[in-house]
């Protein structure tokens, strides 16, 4: 096989320090899918974005079939027959799926005016070449993200673009619509199309790919064939130990029920209803996990747990405190804590030092502060502990939180909330975005927390992640709960998947509502 | 060296900004005066020429420091609070409408006209605060149509009611001896103001860096949503902030009156409020550092005065230099492709090594 893309000793540093890339070569084969595996911040995207032109090197060469390629901006690297789909897709939502696929090259009449007709005409040609079917004359914004994802692949096809870049293509996707995405990029693939296909969910590469460059701290550790390889092998070139992926036991002590919804339901500002009569307990010693696409209603849900939204009825029960009209403080007082799920918007203050971000809900505490005073001896004493204790990488308690790795940052934010000593930990996607050396670390902690007793709610769009922490399971579609597994630990991720697409759905006599 | 200039890359972009404005400067002297070599030495050494020009760098950064750092407190909640000059300006009448009204021996008056314009200052800010806080209404626009509304009730207060009908012009009654801040320096204007000015900006830093609420104000200030999140009342913050901030600017309007003019004698609005706007920012919202800005200021200002006396170079040029220094400063991207090469010299040595 022809080696269409060759990456010769690349370095990247980006104006801020960070050296995304140091001394990168790869050889990527023509009509291979080529998997590049690493943790977050290993380098991965930021190689792609130099190989589309979107920024540049500092050193090294890529050549395209043999020939030298520099791209100063994506038009070079998509005229030289590149595409790429970007994690968070980029589609104009209003237009149809023909005007998307077209945007940019379109069809005119008289060489001025767009020629709508022969457009959807064009986008129909071309999704039947590629066997991609997409209904052409639908607007983005009424089609499922797996079919917004199709049409940007086709986009890219459109503009003639013989090796594809697909950038975490996963990460928005239920187990079902996955599987379509890889019978796609199989087919592409016999069309004599190259993928290079970035992520970092192992069986997903394990499934889909022939040759892994396994990326870590900016460097390259490897590159195989993926036969030769194991996902617990992947994994562990990947972090640099092993690691552990399998379930973790089921609790032994399960108490009573900390926190108890009832019959809730909110409205967004947009009028309409993001939570819908939802009921739900978690005890102590459990982790009450939430599947579920996001955006249906689990971010309404949390942000009403925890104060920071308001309820139109319904009853949260702390204890046997009722929450709904309290405070985020009085909240935080009677013994919830929450892991938010944008950490850089609601759990942090990005430019204040990391001791700043951790006092943020115990500053009052009289070892921290009388009426007027602040200690910040004792302020930056707890917080080297709480960098000691939780395995923080930072360099100083009164450095800026944002200039440590996003991992980190997550930690911090971790160690603050489950060092509070809450009753309830409403943990929203605590992984999100972290290497998967953190991810397990977080795991460990958030186990930890159950163990000793806590009430865990964790909402989660990492499936994986909710079927290895969870003791109960509830989907959540369209504000509501659609199903309840009462066990876990026998629940698989196509389980689960039908009951997020809406598919399907328990009757509410054979789901045991705990009320 | 590298390392350095990086740590304290603030500071050195503020000191080549600054440098760079002078050079501007010297070069407009250059062009315009027929001896530019005379006029740029009493620009630059005009102000440390004697004793009065000495005294009057920090005549002109005393009320400066004052609005300077009641602005601070507000930019670090990120509030933008412009009401500053409005505030200087009325609690000043009103501060004189109380002192000429009362009688007592200093040590009581003067303390006690303080804490009255204060008060009244810290209540000319609640304005804007609460309807900030309350109803989310920008405070830009009410503190900039509130500075209206202070010029023309502030001259209503005193062509009405304090007017002195024997001066000349359209000033108030004379202060009361036992409401005046003494001058401590013969043949000088510096008065006790300028102290006060101080101890106020070291009480703000203080305040602001190590006591619970400045840790509300900066943690509102980077990040609302965050401070919300840990149990912040982001409501009282703000409402806390403008009251502080009127209160500071608007004492520092009375002490200008009662260190300097003796009497009221504004008939428009005086640009003082807008200055601690200026040093707020050179300060980069530091109140020591907004000392350290106003005086720089003080002599600027000195400097051009100075100018205008003795050479023919037209004051409006001094205006041109701190437009140049403050665009200099405030703009982030400036010097930033230096510092950024600096950081990837940096990483990449590291990354080698």
């Amino acid at each position: 096989m022809e080696t269409i893309l060759s990456i010769q000793n690349l370095w990247k540093i980006y104006p801020n320090g960070t050296v995304a890339n140091q001394d990168v070569s790869v050889d990527i084969k023509e009509g291979t899918i080529h998997a590049i595996v690493g943790e977050n911040g290993a380098g991965k995207t930021t190689l792609m974005k130099v190989v589309f032109g979107i920024t540049q090197a500092k050193s090294g060469n890529i050549s395209l079939r043999g020939k030298l390629f520099a791209p100063s901006q994506p038009s070079e690297a998509i005229d030289a027959g590149i595409g790429m789909v970007h994690q968070h897709l980029m589609l104009a939502p209003e237009l149809t799926v023909a005007e998307n696929i077209v945007l940019g090259v379109e069809p005119k009449r008289g060489g001025v005016f767009f020629d709508f007709d022969r457009a959807v005409q064009t986008a129909q040609e071309i999704s039947e070449k590629y066997q991609l079917a997409v209904p052409v004359d639908k607007p983005i914004s009424e089609l499922p993200i797996g079919t917004r994802q199709r049409v940007e692949i086709l986009k890219a096809l459109y503009r003639n673009a013989e090796l594809l870049i697909l950038d975490e293509p996963t990460a928005v996707l239920t187990p079902q619509e996955t599987e379509i995405l890889f019978q796609t990029l199989d087919q592409l693939k016999e069309q004599g199309k190259t993928i290079v296909f970035i992520s970092h969910k192992l069986k997903e590469v394990k499934r889909i790919a022939d040759t892994v460059t396994i990326m870590r701290a900016a460097k390259v550790i490897d590159t195989k064939p993926a036969a030769e390889l194991s996902i617990e092998g992947i994994a562990e070139l990947m972090v640099g130990h092993k690691i552990d992926l399998s379930r973790v036991a089921t609790p032994e002590h399960i108490g009573p029920a900390k926190l108890s919804v009832r019959n809730l339901n909110m409205t967004r500002d947009d009028g309409v209803q993001a939570v819908r009569n939802v009921s739900f307990e978690v005890a102590g010693g459990e982790i009450l996990g939430v599947a579920g696409v996001e955006g249906n209603g689990q971010t309404e849900l949390v942000r009403a747990l925890v104060g920071l939204l308001p309820v139109d009825s319904g009853e949260i029960l702390v204890g046997s405190t009722d929450i709904a009209q309290l405070s985020p403080k009085d909240i935080r007082q009677l013994g919830v804590s929450h892991i938010p799920e944008d950490r850089m918007e609601d759990g942090v203050a990005p430019l204040m030092s990391i001791q700043e971000n951790i006092i943020v809900d115990r500053y009052e505490k009289a070892e921290f502060s009388t009426w007027f005073r602040i200690f910040w001896k004792n302020v930056l004493a707890h917080t080297v502990g709480l960098i000691r204790d939780y395995r923080i990488h930072a360099g100083s308690p009164k450095h800026e939180i944002s200039s440590l790795s996003g991992g980190n940052i997550q930690k911090c934010v971790v160690a603050r909330e489950l060092s509070a000593d809450p009753d309830v930990v409403v943990a929203s996607q605590p992984t999100r975005g972290v290497d998967i050396g953190s991810w397990e670390h977080l795991h460990t902690l958030i186990v930890e927390a159950r163990n000793r007793g806590r009430a865990v709610f964790l909402v989660s769009a990492d499936l994986d992640e909710i079927l290895k922490l969870s003791t109960r399971i509830i989907v959540m579609f369209e504000g509501e709960i659609v199903a309840r597994f009462e066990d876990a630990s026998t629940v698989t991720a196509q389980d689960l998947g039908p009951y997020m697409l809406g598919i399907k759905r328990q009757e509410e006599s054979s789901a045991k509502v705990s009320a | 060296m590298q390392r350095f200039l990086l740590k304290n890359f603030d500071a050195v972009r503020t000191a080549i900004a600054i440098l760079i404005g002078m050079l501007i400067c010297v070069l407009l002297i250059i062009l315009v005066s027929s001896s530019p070599g005379d006029s740029i030495s009493i620009f630059l050494f005009g102000p440390f020429s004697s004793q009065r020009t000495i005294a009057s760098i920090f005549e002109i950064a005393t009320p400066i420091i004052f609005t300077g750092v009641a602005l601070s407190i507000a930019f670090q909640a990120e509030q933008f609070y412009i009401g500053a000059e409005g505030a200087f300006y009325i609690t000043a009448a009103v501060g004189t409408a109380f002192a000429v009204s009362t009688s007592m021996p200093w040590f009581f008056h003067i303390p006690l006209i303080l804490l009255v314009s204060g008060t009244f200052g810290g209540l000319w800010g609640l304005i804007p605060g609460y309807l900030k806080a309350r109803f989310n209404t920008s405070e830009v626009v009410t503190a900039l149509m509130l500075n209206f509304v202070a010029l023309y009730a502030g001259l209503y207060l005193i062509n009405n009611f304090f007017r002195d009908r024997a001066a000349g012009f359209m000033v108030s009654f004379r202060l009361p001896e036992s409401a005046e801040l003494p001058r401590f320096i013969d043949r000088t204007r510096i008065h006790w103001g300028v102290v006060l000015a101080i101890v106020v900006a070291v009480w703000a830093y203080y305040f602001l860096y190590h006591t619970r609420t400045g840790y509300e104000i900066r943690t509102v200030g980077h990040n609302p949503k965050f401070a919300r999140f840990g149990g912040i009342n982001v409501f009282k913050v703000i409402i806390i902030v403008h009251i502080l901030t009127g209160a500071i600017a608007g004492m520092g309007g009375m002490v200008e009156i009662m260190g300097i003019h003796r009497r009221f004698n504004w008939q428009d609005l005086p640009g003082q409020g807008w200055d601690g706007v200026i040093v707020a920012i050179i300060g980069r919202m530091h109140p020591l550092y907004v000392v350290a800005a106003a005086i720089f200021l003080g002599y600027l200002r000195v400097g051009g005065q100075q100018l205008r006396l003795m050479s023919d170079v037209p004051f409006e040029l001094v205006l041109v230099i701190q437009s140049a220094i403050i665009l200099l400063i405030t703009a982030r991207a400036f010097l930033s492709q230096w510092e950024a090469r600096m950081v990837i010299r940096q990483a990449t040595e590291e990354a080698e090594s």
